[in-house]
């Protein structure tokens, strides 16, 4: 009813691909951007810039990063709050050190210097596979947390080792720091998001990602039909290091204002992205969207219905949120192991016909 | 000998010592991804859960306390004295293979045919369980485990290894905590009781024949299912002597669970496939981990233990990728 | 991306209608919201301090009505000591009106001093956070009165000191600590007071969570220190306990930091850790007068927060002791301003007039129970005073062995007003005028 195709005919290959085929998606997609752009803005408070949109935007950017190297890929990567400490380290030491830069140019390098952090901790790849591979990520992991912990130029000589993002204005408009509005902290993160979103959506439904595609499902067949592995696979670890990073500055600088690496970007935070893109779905741009929705926004949602609406005990319902995500989590692998994403395929194709699905 | 050489045995005994109770731990997770392929990312929760159970049942606790009480507005806490060691044991036991039932009843028949990630994340999902349960069922509060494993250094060792440096050199002696060595013993109890288990008895035949070959061992009428109840309870027992000897270090506390990370370089290490192998890759990482911050660890800061054991075994999967017990990667297109 | 928008707004939907279920009291109340972790890794400290702190607060309400007569609101959110949790907890309460946060975390502590200073909320990181947030010039809303690290630190070096009579020259001194902020904090002040008193310090670090310490303690083993000092957290501090005790190092020569010094550091080592020293900034045990209205007002009431069977444990002296200091404060507050409904900015003038003397701590029922204390513009880190306290295994009590006694001011003021010059400069903020 709502998905109507019937005389919806694709003249050329540019309308048989485009992003979002059926019209109706279009108009929703278009008329929520805009909302989410236009609106928000207008009505976004402290508590939902800092508790949930903010939020959902960092770990989206995250897991889009490691969708990228795991779901379109396949390479298990295990290192990811160790790659965004490197970014916020970076942003950090960037801010600090030229505070005249602009904000946007900081997160980018941010990305940039990630993304050659994750080359290098991409070379073991070439040689080491599946599960195995996650050990070589871990190690990046507990390395380079380890080395933002130990070495004193990452946080500038500062007696425990905390780094405090400064406050750093994009045209005159405070973007970190303190008393940066909240819509100003929203409409970045959202613009970064949105931007490298596009940016991924067309990555991997071009050239690169197809060649990322073939060495997924099977990378002895795509090096006989002439994918360079390495090329492929350290490829798949720059971009999606560089989306981890620019998550990691963004996590740091905007959302939090302060990190520790321990606390900041320990292994939970590997699992936590890991569990997004799994939950959300592999290798779909909106499955990274979807699951870092879930992962992130169910257990507020738990909390401020059981404690704030029915008065339960704190610690009863954190065990509880606990009880209710890993059920959740069981329950939907059970019901359709391919992820969030898949179940909302299955759902429009059934929109598509019904109300006649014969 | 020299004080330096023996403080480097003294070192590698002890990193032996580590490798025990590392491989502990990784036994569990070999055991349930021999028979089903699947990395059970909950053992390290399963072991908490079970250290939780067996002290809930010694010390006379009673379940859901907390709920019974916000629920009804009571005030219960203890059902009695609590039981003898034994008996808990027996009674975690019993608890353990319910929960192995219950995972298999609810999660993993209806996981069957999926690809490996995909399991990982429901056990992933599971750990998230248990946590919440565990907490719920008997407190987050911090538990003495005691059923009477002597611990500490001992004192004999200490003396005949005095005698070993010169006398002018005031060595004062090696040291070695008795509890590693009982959980040395009990490893090595474990492994001999799981190979007798798995090589003579008619289970363990099916449990060998499930992990060579699934299809070929439902054909010959294996049931997968009660098979892999059996897997998870054993792992589950597993768990609960892990979640003693790491216990009475630590007490019981919520990062028990946390054992499962150091278990993790030991699998990949040894493979994920090989009970040998845990326990060689146990003590290679227990030795190669303590060995580096013995000699390299100070130069640079120390604490390099956590990410060391990965890149040591990062260094062997250079040269064998399937880990060094694991089962060779065969690839064909 | 249309799911998540659709998902996003179902969500907003219903969190939109458990926020109206739970902003039903809008009153003129005093908000005191609690920040507590009782899940996670660290539960086991933070359900003792989470008790004292709602235990005294529910008996201000139940014996005197609240604080001047204003009745109490008080919040309790879950962190879980998570950084993040802590936002939402801090952004979820802070619109009630809180006037006071204590954010328990190192983490939280640190995201919450720029953010709190600017909604004008005052933070009490007591005995924790960023030690040089003691110089109010450049931090005018935190404060972590009644002492710091870093006098921890010197008072610790102090008591060593006392014990080797008064000449520590090429004494051996170890420190093990949890590898990350908080465990990093005294180090600049050892390295400094080694210089004056000419110790020699070894530092061994542990990496989190810190359940293997075998090469620490070897290392500790091999080099005989003459005295341990740890700050370590969580695990951590089970684990070096019953370390210590495998490798038999003398317990009255292994001194924590107040975080390391609760009985269930020290209760799964068994008779081992008879004579385990840390040192502390409050009294210890229950023989304080202010337990019989506890137990009559609010455990025997059963309005306890917990079952009951912590109250007199040094954390849960700990948390209520925050509780006493933040309503002395509004008290002082309420005074100053002349009204009993005040506000975050008039609490924090009420904290930073603090005095609290030995009086008036005998009327609260809690004589003896800690030092003076004296807040100012200048220094919000209080008197820095703190004791030694030791374990008893067989009794299973702490006792204070020592008198409140002072840090060396002199190198940590300085080290103080160095590192907050350092803030300042790289967080533009210019200094307040205290005179």
């Amino acid at each position: 009813m709502f998905y109507r195709e019937a005389g919806d005919f694709k003249t050329s290959y540019r309308d048989d691909q485009q992003t979002f085929p059926i019209p109706f998606d279009r108009w929703a997609v278009g008329v929520l951007l805009a909302f989410a752009f236009l609106v928000v803005p207008f009505i976004i408070n402290e508590y939902w810039e800092k508790s949930v949109l903010l939020p959902f935007l960092v770990w989206s950017m995250a897991a889009l990063g490691l969708n990228i190297l795991t779901g379109y890929c396949g390479q298990v990567s295990l290192g990811t709050g160790g790659f965004m400490a490197v970014g916020a380290y970076a942003s950090y030491k960037f801010t600090t050190a030229f505070p005249e830069l602009n904000l946007f140019v900081i997160v980018i390098l941010s990305g940039g210097v990630t993304a050659f952090v994750g080359i290098l901790f991409g070379l073991p790849s070439l040689r080491i596979k599946g599960f195995y591979l996650a050990v070589a990520t871990l190690a990046a992991q507990f390395f380079l947390v380890w080395l933002f912990n130990k070495v004193p130029w990452f946080y500038n000589y500062s007696a425990s080792g905390m780094i405090t993002a400064p406050a750093r204005t994009m045209f005159g408009i405070e973007i970190t720091g303190p008393s940066a509005p909240s819509w100003a902290t929203y409409l970045f993160c959202l613009t970064v998001v949105v931007l490298f979103a596009l940016v991924a959506r067309n990555l991997t439904r071009g050239r690169v990602g197809r060649s990322w595609m073939a060495i997924r499902d099977m990378d002895i067949a795509a090096e006989i039909i002439g994918v360079a592995p390495l090329k492929a696979k350290l490829s798949a670890f720059a971009i999606s290091s560089f989306y981890i990073g620019v998550a990691g500055a963004l996590f740091f600088s905007v959302y939090l204002g302060a990190a520790e690496p321990t606390e900041a970007f320990g292994i939970d935070k590997s699992f936590l992205v890991l569990f997004m893109i799994i939950i959300g779905g592999l290798g779909s741009i909106m499955g990274s969207f979807i699951g870092a929705a879930f992962i992130t926004l169910i257990p507020v949602l738990f909390k401020n219905i059981m404690v704030g609406g029915l008065g339960w005990p704190t610690d009863m319902v954190q065990h509880l949120i606990f009880m209710l995500l890993g059920g959740l989590i069981m329950f939907f692998l059970i019901v359709e192991p391919h992820g969030l994403a898949q179940l909302w395929r299955i759902t429009k194709e059934k929109l598509r016909l019904w109300p006649f699905p014969h | 000998m020299s004080p330096a050489i023996l403080n480097t045995i003294e070192v590698i005994l002890n990193g032996l010592m580590a490798g025990v109770m590392y491989s502990l731990v990784a036994l569990g997770f070999v055991l349930i991804f021999k028979a089903s392929g699947i990395f059970n990312y909950a053992q390290g929760v399963f072991a908490l859960f079970a250290a939780l159970t067996l002290v809930g049942f010694q010390t006379g606790q009673i379940p859901f306390a907390h709920v019974i009480n916000v629920v009804l507005g009571t005030e219960y806490h203890h059902w009695g004295e609590g039981l003898n060691n034994f008996i808990a044991i027996v009674l975690t036991m019993l608890v353990m293979v319910g929960l192995a039932w219950l995972v298999e009843r609810l999660v993993l028949r209806h996981l069957v045919n999926q690809e490996q990630i995909i399991l990982f994340m429901a056990t992933i999902g599971l750990a998230f369980f248990m946590e919440g349960l565990g907490d719920l069922m008997w407190g987050a509060n911090i538990k003495v485990l005691d059923i009477g494993i002597p611990s500490g250094g001992s004192f004999w060792w200490e003396d005949v290894t005095k005698t070993w440096a010169p006398a002018e050199s005031d060595y004062y002696g090696m040291y070695i905590d008795v509890l590693d060595v009982w959980a040395a013993v009990v490893a090595i109890i474990l492994v001999i009781a799981l190979t007798l288990f798995s090589q003579f008895t008619k289970t363990g035949r099916a449990l060998r024949a499930v992990a060579d070959d699934h299809q070929a061992a439902l054909t010959v009428g294996i049931s997968l299912r009660t098979i892999w109840v059996i897997v998870w309870s054993i792992a589950g027992f597993v768990a609960l002597v892990a979640g003693i000897m790491w216990g009475a270090k630590s007490g019981v506390q919520f990062s028990l669970s946390l054992i499962a990370l150091k278990a993790l370089p030991v699998l990949i290490l040894g493979g994920f496939t090989s009970i040998p192998g845990a326990i060689i890759g146990g003590l290679i990482i227990g030795v190669g981990e303590k060995l580096f911050e013995y000699g390299i660890g100070p130069l640079i800061g120390g604490a390099t233990e956590n990410w060391f054991a990965y890149v040591l075994a990062l260094f062997f999967l250079m040269f064998r990728p399937q880990g060094l017990f694991g089962d060779k990667i065969i690839e064909r297109v | 991306m249309k799911l998540t928008k659709n998902t996003a707004k179902l969500t907003a939907a219903a969190m939109a209608a458990a926020m109206a279920l739970s902003a039903g009291t809008a009153s003129a109340d005093l908000v005191f919201p609690s920040l507590s972790y009782r899940t996670g890794p660290y539960a086991p400290n933070g359900i003792p301090f989470a008790d004292g702190y709602a235990d005294y607060f529910t008996l201000l309400n139940e014996r005197d009505g609240g604080i001047g007569g204003e009745p109490i609101k008080f919040i309790e959110c879950e962190t879980g000591y998570n950084t993040e949790k802590g936002v939402e907890c801090y952004e979820s309460t802070k619109g009630e009106g809180s006037l006071v946060y204590q954010p328990l975390s190192t983490g939280i502590t640190y995201q919450l001093i720029p953010k709190a200073t600017a909604d004008g909320i005052p933070v009490h990181s007591m005995g924790y956070g960023r030690t040089s947030a003691a110089n109010g010039k450049v931090f005018s809303h935190i404060f972590n009165y009644p002492g710091t690290y870093w006098d921890a630190a010197s008072i610790i070096v102090n008591h060593i000191n006392d014990q080797e009579g008064g000449d520590l020259k090429g004494k051996k001194i170890a420190l093990v600590y949890h590898n990350s902020a908080y465990g990093k904090e005294p180090i600049r002040t050892l390295e400094e007071l080694s210089k004056k008193h000419g110790y020699e310090l070894s530092l061994l670090a542990v990496d989190h969570p810190g359940q293997e310490q075998k090469s620490q303690w070897l290392q500790i083993r091999r080099e005989r220190p003459d005295y341990v000092m740890m700050w370590g957290w969580g695990v951590m501090n089970q684990v070096a306990i019953q370390e210590a005790v495998n490798i038999r190092f003398p317990m009255d020569k292994f001194i924590g930091v107040w975080w390391s010094a609760s009985e269930n550091d020290v209760i799964p080592a068994g008779d081992g850790a008879n004579g385990y020293k840390a040192i502390a900034f409050h009294g210890v045990g229950d023989g304080f007068g202010v337990y019989d209205d506890l137990k009559k007002y609010v455990v025997e009431a059963g309005k306890a927060a917990g079952d009951g069977s912590n109250l007199g444990t040094v954390l849960y002296n700990r948390g209520m002791y925050a509780a006493m200091l933040a309503s002395e404060a509004a008290r002082t507050a309420q005074g100053i301003h002349g009204v009993t409904d005040i506000t975050p900015s008039q609490m924090r003038d009420g904290m930073e007039a603090l005095t609290l003397d030995q009086a008036r701590m005998a009327e609260l029922g809690l004589a003896d129970f800690g030092p003076e204390i004296n807040v100012s513009c200048e220094n919000h880190g209080g008197p820095g005073l703190g004791a030694i306290q030791q374990w008893d295994a067989g009794s299973k009590t702490w006792a204070l062995i020592t008198e409140f006694g002072g840090a060396d001011r002199g190198v940590v003021d300085a080290l103080i007003a160095e590192d907050s010059a350092a803030f300042a400069a790289e967080n533009s903020i210019t200094p307040r005028d205290c005179s």
